[in-house]
């Protein structure tokens, strides 16, 4: 199977892999996939007070365009807002990395796991922002 | 220090090289001695058919045969399917049963489930752990309306070796019903494991010259004679090889064929204590990495074959680190599909060993410095995609994986 070289690039050199420490402040992750479909992604946000996505990090069981959606994923979401990040989607994905139509699932589960990180950031964040005072909007 | 531009081959499995000597002896029958070996009335036509006709000499003394029982085909999998259509067909007013195995070739599966849809029931019998079919339960699955059982040599993709004397002297026995037909399919065991068909109680046996350095396009039938056994023929028009198989031969292929077989005969000794020496080398090389399984019996096995998972890095993006190396994750038959080898999950590995699985097959020109190469990358590779994985992190973590409850898609 010729892999495209952005897939190949990121393979070869893949951004921000690994994980954030377990009690660093304002980390979330997303976890997609099962082994027995052969493809899991593990996707750790870090998101400043203003609520903008600082850095990221990944870790991908799978084949070659699943590692390359998520590294890709990582740098995407950087400097961007969560509802920015919940606006990548899967095809945008596709097309950067020029995937064949037999890899696409993996540009979806890479969305998926944005999705997954940002539902956890939102969980865990959801006590704070109830007790936020409105300071910024008064 | 590998240098060329290919990638070394550890893919012998899936295909050899032509064996130089083997492409020699083939060329002048494309462009100078060019009959056909039907034609009998000069001697284009009788040159052709005396090369025909040591060929075949050459193959059964491979397999210790009489030349009259080898009947040539484009290939194994025509020969499977010649053999198990042909012979359920031709026996199926003594009954409409079939036993074969789940990790069976396709060419054989896909026969199978080609005849189901005509009428016939088939057991597909789960193998052991390591890969050997239980001789119990292949005998409590034979029925007195079963007439034909299938069971291949050597595995593909694990490398192996089944007990066909053992197989065999069960089907000759029978299960009160007279004997039933036994197939095999030697693809993969030609030039690798010794043959002999004198001792064998085996019915018919398919070949394949492209897995002993031959060429691609050719094979052979055996359908023995004594007991006698009968074929309703597959491909019909002009009656050729004792009209089981009309078409007309190709010199060429058919004198490479028994080229390579007869190299293969006189080499195959002193060949497997290379290659076991090797494979070994690979496996010693590779034995330091943590979790790391090989798949299927070790002792039973081919020399030239090595199977191993490596837990918690997905095979594809695997080979994609190593593409200085040729190599196939589950057999070249699943590559297109998604799906784990059927095979491994036969042997009751789970789905993310399945993925897992890398198969080196070695063969005629592997050499040491190419294991020492690939030793040197596979471990450089793995600590790197264990670096990506969070399976591995998990594990790592002393999370059990089979607890976690996982968001599939």
């Amino acid at each position: 199977m010729a892999y495209s070289d952005r897939v190949l690039d990121h393979y070869e050199n893949p951004r921000n892999v690994g994980s954030f420490g377990k009690d660093e402040e304002g980390v979330a992750t997303g976890m997609v996939g099962a082994p027995a479909c052969g493809d899991v992604m593990k996707l750790q946000i870090k998101v400043g007070p203003n609520g903008i996505i600082q850095d990221a990090r990944f870790k991908t069981y799978g084949c070659g365009s699943a590692i390359a959606s998520s590294s890709l994923v990582t740098e995407w979401v950087k400097g961007k807002s969560l509802d920015e990040a919940l606006g990548i989607k899967n095809t945008h994905i596709a097309e950067e990395l020029a995937l064949p139509p037999v890899k696409i699932h993996c540009s979806i589960l890479a969305e998926d796991a944005i999705k997954a990180a940002i539902a956890d950031y939102k969980a865990k964040h959801e006590d704070a922002q109830r007790t936020l005072p409105k300071a910024a909007n008064a | 220090m590998h240098t060329s531009k290919l990638p070394i081959y550890f893919d012998y499995s899936a295909t050899t090289p032509v064996d130089p000597r083997v492409a020699e002896v083939m060329i002048p029958w494309l462009t100078e001695h060019f009959g056909n070996p039907a034609s009998r009335s000069h001697s284009y036509g009788w040159e052709a058919e005396e090369a025909v006709e040591n060929a075949r000499a050459e193959v059964a003394k491979l397999v210790n045969c009489d030349s009259k029982e080898i009947i040539w085909t484009s290939g194994a999998t025509e020969s499977n399917n010649l053999a198990i259509k042909g012979a359920a067909q031709f026996y199926q007013a003594r009954g409409k049963h079939i036993v074969t195995v789940k990790t069976e070739h396709k060419a054989v599966l896909d026969t199978c489930r080609e005849l189901e849809r005509h009428g016939f029931e088939v057991t597909y019998l789960d193998p052991e752990p390591d890969g050997l079919v239980d001789l119990d339960k292949f005998r409590a699955a034979l029925r007195p309306d079963t007439i034909i059982a299938s069971v291949m040599y050597v595995n593909n993709e694990i490398g192996v070796i089944q007990p066909i004397a053992e197989l065999g002297e069960i089907c000759r026995q029978g299960v009160g019903n007279g004997a039933i037909i036994f197939h095999v399919d030697a693809a993969q065991a030609t030039g690798k494991v010794l043959i002999d068909l004198q001792k064998l109680k085996v019915d018919l046996m398919s070949f394949s010259a492209h897995k002993t350095y031959g060429p691609k396009g050719i094979g052979a039938l055996y359908v023995r004679r004594k007991p006698r056994v009968r074929l309703e023929a597959q491909m019909h028009g002009g009656g050729h090889e004792r009209g089981l198989r009309s078409g007309t031969l190709a010199t060429h292929q058919i004198a490479g064929m028994g080229e390579a077989f007869r190299i293969a005969r006189l080499e195959m000794a002193a060949e497997n204590e290379r290659i076991r020496m090797l494979r070994d080398k690979l496996l010693d090389g590779l034995g330091g990495i943590e979790e790391i399984y090989v798949n299927g019996d070790m002792e039973r096995r081919v020399p030239h074959n090595l199977n191993i998972s490596f837990n918690f890095v997905e095979g594809e993006s695997l080979i994609m680190g190593m593409k200085e190396l040729a190599v196939s994750s589950g057999s070249a038959c699943t590559s297109a599909s998604l799906e784990p080898s059927y095979v491994l999950r036969a042997l009751g590995r789970n789905d993310e060993l399945a993925h897992s699985s890398i198969r080196f097959t070695l063969g005629r020109f592997s050499t040491a410095e190419d294991i020492e190469f690939a030793v040197k990358l596979i471990r450089e590779r793995i600590g790197k995609l264990r670096e990506m994985s969070p399976l591995w992190e998990m594990f790592k973590d002393g999370v059990d994986l089979n607890s976690v409850q996982w968001a599939a898609h």
